[in-house]
């Protein structure tokens, strides 16, 4: 089971939806390049609520046609350069949402339901510009209470990096839960750890609280530091220097170029 | 020292106790993730409610390990917020207009903006569910207080009919500070900071807003607030902000050295 970066790459395909998590959560930067290698294009990106750092640099590289999120930014770096260039330009197709949309049409794809109601959003332009939502009137109350149906979220592919699995597969995700209702809401769950351990997390009820089950896993790569420059829960911290030296790269074409060929993309162990 | 404390208040340090005071009376608040100024006056609340022996304030920052007690992702603040347990929480803006319409999408037309904001983040729930929404933005230009703004991520007011648990509260600049009047949906001036006045708040507001022929002054904390502050608050501040609360102590270093000199 246990797999590398490139290969877990090469099950992205062209036009895929590919659910990536919030950059706090266990963002898998370690395959942001070998899917930029890989090079399947015309992505729709479905950010766990909200966008960053590889949302960014896969829409520089040009693979990115839809963007799917509530937010896209790199946080104390400021707004995402590649991103908002390509909204000026029109080059991505926007489907703008707020956080608890997203986690309403996940968890209705993990209930293998059509959709899922959620409260406000009513009398936004948010609404308005997704055609895909729907407002019905509340069918338990006799008139009124118009309510906004959001349909099941069902991506191809989810990414996400964890501090560890073991051998078996399970991986342990803490209390990290957006990262199991996007496994459980995916056709193929590819993860990236810290570590392997040998023996069972689903062994011991405390880290077993914590696990993903292999069930929904579908393939594993080790890649120490793998959600660097972003921290990683319990491991390590952001660096958030880099991130302001991307930011500023980033600013034009070539700045984006420069750093995504230079000597990039290695933490400092 | 009392002398110190009285001339040498810096602008955040009365932004920090006026969140404080619109604060009071809530039993958890939640604080976005860069919000160091709305995460200060959670945290003052907290220390004086503490201090008077009242019923302690939660408080959860969003992004933080330590100040914060999720253990179901991050679906469970809105999950939270549903359920009526959260009071009170911030909202920034790239646009915010007199109906206390907010815009954090972008500038200009939609989906091609001109300029583009990071996008809705949770406003578009969150101001339907919580029911004290503080607005707060330090820059106070026509550009940011927009007579109408060009995209809703969350609207003021709701039709009669829709589920409206939530919504502005107040909205706090760097100039003054505004309450949200329900029925009418519009902003009243409330009060001004200290060294700014009415005319220079209107032309820096690009809405139309009540206020009174002459308006107060915003309230100054009192010697023990400050105290507090300086104190205890800007140590919890500086676990999850501390560059903010190393420039916020040298900043008031900067103060009390220029009023040393003066006296």
């Amino acid at each position: 089971m246990v797999s590398d970066l490139q290969g877990m790459a090469r099950q992205v395909e062209a036009g895929m939806r590919i659910a990536l998590p919030v950059d706090y959560a266990g963002v898998s930067m370690a395959m942001t390049k070998p899917l930029i290698d890989h090079g399947a294009g015309d992505l729709h990106l479905i950010c766990v609520p909200t966008g960053g750092l590889q949302v960014d640099q896969l829409i520089g590289a040009g693979l990115v046609r839809t963007v799917e999120t509530s937010a896209v930014s790199l946080g104390e770096a400021g707004g995402a350069p590649r991103f908002n260039q390509a909204v000026k330009t029109g080059a991505i197709r926007l489907m703008d949402a707020t956080c608890p949309a997203i986690h309403a049409g996940l968890m209705a794809a993990q209930k293998g339901s059509p959709f899922l109601p959620m409260r406000g959003l009513i009398g936004t332009d948010v609404l308005k510009n997704r055609r895909d939502w729907r407002v019905i009137d509340n069918p338990f109350e006799d008139a009124g209470d118009p309510i906004v149906l959001i349909p099941a979220i069902k991506p191809d592919v989810a990414i996400f990096h964890a501090p560890m699995a073991d051998r078996f597969g399970n991986v342990w995700i803490g209390r990290r839960r957006e990262l199991a209702a996007m496994a459980y809401a995916s056709t193929t769950t590819l993860v990236t750890v810290e570590r392997i351990v040998d023996e069972s997390l689903l062994a011991n009820e405390m880290s077993a609280a914590g696990t993903l089950p292999s069930l929904y896993v579908s393939d594993i790569a080790v890649a120490p530091k793998g959600a660097w420059p972003y921290g990683l829960w319990g491991e390590y911290p952001t660096d958030t220097a880099e991130i302001i030296r991307y930011a500023k790269a980033a600013r034009s074409d070539d700045g984006f170029a420069e750093y995504m060929g230079g000597r990039v993309l290695e933490p400092a162990q | 020292m009392s002398d110190r404390s009285s001339q040498s208040i810096l602008p955040r340090e009365i932004l920090i106790a006026t969140i404080a005071g619109l604060l009071d009376g809530v039993r958890h608040v939640a604080v976005g993730a860069s919000s160091p100024i709305p995460a200060a006056g959670a945290m003052l609340l907290r220390a004086l409610k503490a201090e008077a022996g009242e019923k302690p304030v939660r408080i959860s920052i969003l992004g933080s390990v330590e100040h914060n007690f999720f253990t179901n992702g991050s679906a469970e603040l809105f999950d939270c917020a549903g359920q009526g347990r959260i009071d009170a929480f911030f909202l920034g803006g790239g646009q915010i207009d007199g109906h206390g319409n907010v815009n954090l999408v972008g500038a200009g037309d939609y989906p091609q903006s001109t300029v583009r904001w990071p996008g809705s983040f949770g406003s578009a729930y969150l101001y339907f569910t919580v029911p004290r929404v503080i607005l707060f933005r330090e820059e106070h230009t026509p550009r940011v207080f927009v007579d109408q703004v060009d995209f809703i991520s969350a609207p003021g007011v709701s039709d009669e009919g829709v589920y409206r648990h939530g919504g502005p509260y107040a909205l706090l600049t760097s100039k003054g500070l505004f309450r949200f009047n329900k029925d009418k949906g519009y902003f009243a001036l409330q009060s001004v900071h200290p060294g700014h006045d009415l005319a220079e708040i209107k032309d820096a507001t690009g809405f139309h807003f009540e206020h009174d022929a002459q308006p107060q002054h915003t309230q100054q904390p009192d010697a023990n607030t400050l105290a507090l502050l300086r104190g205890q608050v800007m140590d919890e501040l500086s676990e999850t902000y501390p560059d903010f609360a190393q420039q916020m102590r040298a900043d008031l270093d900067g103060v009390s050295a220029q009023t040393a000199l003066a006296s």
